[in-house]
């Protein structure tokens, strides 16, 4: 099968944060300082790595059932769409997704928050978009937890989304977060773009269409990823 | 376009319990076809200080410039024991190693031919978003043709080559620095 290499579009302005943001602590030494610099796209980074189910086990698509008892806290069903720009899914896509448990407490050797660990959660997972760009697993809802970052800091629920789109310059690192959540005005991380409406885009919403009666509470997110031109150029021999 | 795209956000402190099961210490087999060399160094913040808790994404071509996975055209699909992906975290001296075969040159979308390169994504702690490098290789005279490299300012590309070492020239040496003097070339796309 002959290649269509398409580049990708420009990113919007103000749809993802400056390295730099002095209210989030650790980007002061961590950001660079010098501009960064405009270079073409070329093959290596318009391909990109394709996964399969290599390095899954079983229960990487549901939290809950990793070990040999039902975790502690709101079980939950998490679903959404990845798509790109052009609003096209993006099948077999890499989503990795990773929490704390229900205390606020990540299964993390550096993670010192005096919260219970829970012994029946890992707290991680993995799993490859359908065709229709579709994915969903099952957990538990995360706790908030408290950090270093000013005096009584506190992150909101959260939990991380790890994504391999078609070609290198899709790749994404995310959070998602919870409706009502009462620190996400207090969050430097979630409050990093100065753009409430692309702020807001990182908030799942309650989907009662996919609770499961007596079991589990539901929520849909669904996931943007860098678009490419929608006109591709012939590959150059 | 009708979607703007998700924000980019921090992989936070504790991202290996969620990524490390795709740790590996070698962009492809020991049997994979090419000049075998190792790259190791180190990630430095803004004081100099190690950083323990970084992760490079490493995306290459094999020794024929094709990507696997994508089949470039004539010179058919890459070999099975060839990945061109390896998942790296450093130590908690903020060092990275690797093992790999030097790439071949990859065309431009305008057909010219790039120089030998490694594209690295940099995840850490204090990262909004990833970032993105290259390394090259110092003693490569294709460098001085790369279209990326010449769009650097001069002194600031040594920053993306990777420098033999004098005790073992199939190991080279590249070290990340996030800023102040020598702060390594990011790129946009
Ligand atoms: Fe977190």
């Amino acid at each position: 099968m002959k290649n269509k290499i398409s580049p990708f579009l420009p990113l919007r302005p103000g749809t993802q944060p400056d390295y730099l943001h002095p209210s989030y602590v650790s980007s002061i030494l961590r950001s660079p300082r010098q501009p960064l610099i405009v270079v073409p796209q070329t093959l290596s980074e318009l391909s990109g790595p394709v996964f399969g189910h290599n390095g899954f086990g079983e229960f990487d698509n549901d939290l809950t059932q990793q070990h040999a008892g039902a975790p502690l806290g709101e079980r939950i069903i998490v679903s959404g769409r990845v798509l790109d720009e052009n609003d096209r899914p993006v099948s077999r896509a890499l989503v990795e997704v990773w929490q704390a448990n229900a205390a606020g407490r990540y299964m993390h050797k550096k993670d010192q928050h005096a919260a219970p660990l829970d012994p029946n959660f890992s707290g991680a997972g993995r799993f490859l978009t359908d065709d229709s760009g579709y994915y969903r697993f099952v957990t538990i809802k995360p706790g908030a937890y408290p950090w270093k970052n000013h005096a009584n800091a506190w992150r909101p629920a959260h939990i991380h989304f790890s994504l391999f789109g078609a070609g290198l310059l899709t790749r994404l690192v995310t959070q998602m977060y919870f409706p009502g959540d009462p620190l996400l005005p207090y969050d430097p991380i979630y409050n990093c773009l100065n753009d409430e409406r692309a702020q807001q885009r990182m908030i799942s919403s309650f989907d009662l269409e996919n609770t499961v009666p007596d079991t589990a509470l539901a929520y849909h997110y669904d996931i943007v990823l860098r678009g490419r031109d929608a006109t591709p150029m012939e590959e150059q021999r | 376009m009708s979607f703007p795209a998700t924000a980019s956000q921090t992989v936070g402190p504790y991202f290996s319990i969620g990524l490390s099961y795709l740790n590996s210490v070698s962009v492809c087999a020991e049997s994979a076809e090419g000049e075998h060399i190792s790259i190791s160094g180190q990630v430095l913040d803004g004081d100099g200080v190690p950083v323990p808790d970084a992760q490079l994404e490493l995306w290459q071509a094999d020794d024929k410039g094709r990507f696997a996975g994508f089949d470039p055209g004539e010179s058919g699909a890459t070999a099975e024991d060839f990945q061109g992906f390896a998942r790296i975290p450093t130590d908690e001296r903020g060092v990275f190693r690797f093992h790999t075969i030097r790439p071949g040159t990859v065309v431009t979308l305008e057909g010219t031919s790039q120089a030998p390169h490694i594209v690295v994504l940099l995840f850490m702690r204090g990262l909004l978003k990833h970032l993105v490098t290259r390394i090259y290789f110092a003693n490569d005279p294709r460098n001085t043709g790369d279209p990326v490299l010449l769009t650097v300012p001069p002194e600031r590309r040594q920053t993306l080559l990777a420098e033999p070492t004098a005790e073992q020239p199939e190991q080279y040496r590249w070290d990340i620095r996030l800023q102040g003097e020598n702060e390594t070339v990011f790129f946009a796309y």
